[in-house]
């Protein structure tokens, strides 16, 4: 358990359970968190821009 | 300092201290709200950054995301410690305690059945992914000599493909199968596309499962018997989560399917703006 545990967790690991996963709970500023889904579609296309080579999301198909 | 109120997670009063020098998003120490027999893990956070304005502005720079996701997770790994945290999604904020005492106060029965669901049990995250076929061997690597060897070599590279993909499915599918019956739960995500977490090969499976603490040793050694078993397939394994994946009933959501890996790269999809 312990090597898994200190390995540094990777970014999309985490995405995947703190946007994807939690409790959702409207707080009281109304930041509806329905909106972190649709961040998490333009963070998915910043990343891949960020990416300097970035290769087809589709893999080796055309 | 005064700012909004950052909640991390909702659990029942525990003994043990966290560790003293956590600090939570924005470098705030988390403290313990405590209200009718709950604890809401608190930190605050200024205004500045966390009104619905720019807190959506930031939310699409990756820097501050990664750097608030990192230490939302921290805070709930030190609670995930001491006791069974019912973690909230990443940018749950509040005007002040009142706000988040009344929100503990709605959500009351819900977060207590959840918490005795959840009791004793983590999450850990499996994937599978299917390493790049290897080169060819010779004959398919050789120019080809003519039109028709052309088409030949092309059906069997195809063909050659969808082999490892049927294997990459058949496999994928009966570790579920078999890691869901050593788990309390178990839920798909949708497969990771490598763009994003320069894993090498085909993210095919990302589940995440719901497991006794007391029974995590048995089911990692389980995930790692299974690891090498299958050529050209690769088997990762994260954990221990707080239960992130779990906190919904699964009587309430639509339960666990086996359609997702037919979403493998869908992530990205068209939003190249």
């Amino acid at each position: 358990m312990t090597v898994v545990e200190r390995r540094e967790v990777a970014l999309v690991d985490l995405l995947d359970r703190l946007l994807a996963g939690g409790v959702v709970i409207t707080g009281d500023i109304t930041l509806r968190i329905a909106d972190v889904d649709l961040v998490r579609i333009d963070l998915n296309a910043l990343i891949s821009s960020v990416n300097e080579q970035v290769p087809s999301p589709w893999g080796e198909s055309p | 300092m005064t700012g909004l109120r950052y909640v991390y997670a909702v659990c029942r009063p525990f003994g043990a201290p966290l560790q003293t020098a956590l600090k939570g998003v924005a470098g705030d120490p988390p403290r313990l709200l405590s209200h009718r027999g709950l604890i809401a893990v608190v930190s605050h956070v200024p205004e500045g950054d966390f009104a619905e304005a720019p807190l959506h502005r930031h939310l699409e720079d990756l820097d501050w995301l990664t750097e608030t996701a990192r230490a939302h997770q921290q805070v709930i790994d030190a609670l995930t410690a001491v006791t069974t945290p019912l973690p909230l999604r990443l940018a749950t904020v509040f005007r002040d305690d009142s706000g988040v005492r009344v929100m503990m106060e709605e959500r009351e029965a819900d977060f207590l059945r959840t918490l005795d669901r959840l009791e004793g049990r983590v999450e850990w995250g499996v994937k599978v992914y299917v390493e790049r076929e290897p080169a060819a061997p010779s004959e398919a690597t050789a120019k080809p000599a003519s039109g028709r060897d052309y088409l030949r070599q092309r059906r069997m590279q195809s063909r050659a493909h969808e082999d490892s993909w049927q294997r990459a499915e058949r496999f994928a599918g009966r570790l579920h199968a078999t890691l869901s019956t050593h788990a309390d739960g178990a839920r798909l995500h949708a497969p990771q596309n490598s763009a994003l977490s320069k894993a090498p090969g085909q993210n095919v499976l990302n589940a995440a499962y719901l497991v006794p603490r007391a029974e995590s040793e048995e089911f990692v050694e389980l995930v790692d018997r299974t690891k090498g078993e299958e050529p050209g397939m690769r088997v990762e394994l994260t954990g221990p989560w707080a239960a992130y994946s779990f906190v919904d009933d699964p009587a309430d959501s639509s339960s666990v399917g086996e359609s997702s890996s037919a979403a493998a790269g869908a992530d990205i999809g068209e939003g190249g703006s």
